[in-house]
């Protein structure tokens, strides 16, 4: 049986489930406001919300790869573009771009002009150190892992910061082999 | 009418998290899935070292006299597996199916651990309709 062909993120987000973007978007904006009312501190809100969104990826990584029959990529940079265009199409309704590859092709940023998570809100003053978005770079870091890559994931600029896009740097930092350890002495 | 004798799901490091029999053929006790699990995870394993392809994944399929095995192993590592009688067709279809299942009912359910063995009744009662839905196309041939 030839492999299924790999599905465009538009399809495929045809296909799914969805629900209401504003229940969506109000949902998330009620955990991050739970979040700072436990922590109180904005950094250890930063940091819950990447750790969730490292739970969540490790799950969603499976639905993602299931659903749109995507093969195994080359390399970093095809990666980089699956996760722009499919995957973000798939579970966020945006794509995004990729731009700024560092020459080992080892770095990059994931460019979204759209984000549906921050449609209503404004950063109060109290809360400028608050990554709102924190929990995609969880996501992206953890899907990633299970595929055996060990990524460092941050925001470079951030439109609740006034920038006018939002920026993801994704940094390859290993490529942990999928071959077993065969040597005795390991 | 062919059918499926049994059904597995192995975690990455070769834990047997899922197994599933159908009928009377070929069935199990839980410390022979257990070993048939692990057993099949180290040989797919080798396979891929010995395989004489550059860039093999293991074996997809294994034929007997009184059975067919056919695999697939997702890009995250997680096996999954079924028996059944030789020249079943379609399988590759189940499995791929079986895995969209496990992503919804399996990897969605928040209390599941990950890794842990599977006990989710809603993924059980879909597998069942899935394998159902096999066995109905085929009847309809």
């Amino acid at each position: 049986m030839a492999p299924a062909a790999p599905k465009s993120g538009d399809v495929i987000f045809a296909s799914v489930d969805r629900v209401n973007a504003e229940l969506f978007t109000l949902t998330y904006g009620a955990i991050v406001r739970q979040l700072i009312t436990d922590l109180e501190e904005v950094e250890e809100v930063n940091k819950q919300l990447d750790q969730m969104g490292y739970n969540i990826g490790v799950r969603l990584v499976d639905e993602f790869l299931a659903k749109s029959s995507v093969s195994r990529c080359v390399d970093f940079r095809e990666t980089a573009d699956v996760i722009a265009k499919v995957g973000f199409k798939m579970f966020l309704g945006v794509t995004a771009s990729v731009t700024n590859w560092d020459a080992d092709g080892t770095t990059c940023s994931l460019i979204l002009e759209d984000n549906p998570l921050v449609d209503f809100v404004e950063l109060p003053d109290t809360c400028q150190g608050l990554h709102y978005c924190n929990i995609l770079s969880g996501v992206v870091r953890g899907a990633l892992e299970m595929v055996s890559m060990k990524t460092e994931v941050t925001w470079l600029r951030d439109m609740l910061r006034g920038d006018d896009v939002f920026e993801l740097q994704v940094k390859l930092l290993k490529q942990v082999p999928e071959e077993y350890p065969y040597k005795d002495d390991e | 009418m062919a059918a499926i004798y049994s059904l597995y799901i192995i975690n990455k490091s070769g834990g047997l998290i899922f197994y599933k029999d159908y009928g009377s053929a070929g069935r199990m006790d839980t410390n022979d899935s257990l070993r048939l699990a692990s057993l099949w995870h180290s040989m797919h394993a080798i396979s891929q070292q010995l395989s004489p392809i550059s860039g093999c994944f293991g074996i997809e399929l294994l034929q007997a006299d009184t059975f067919d095995l056919h695999c697939f192993q997702s890009l995250t590592g997680t096996k999954f597996f079924v028996v059944c009688e030789p020249g079943t067709p379609h399988m590759e279809n189940l499995l791929k199916h079986i895995y969209e299942l496990y992503t919804d009912y399996v990897l969605k359910n928040p209390f599941y651990e990950m890794e842990m063995p599977i006990r989710c009744e809603l993924f059980d009662i879909s597998l069942a309709q899935a394998v159902q839905k096999e066995r109905v196309s085929l009847l309809g041939r």
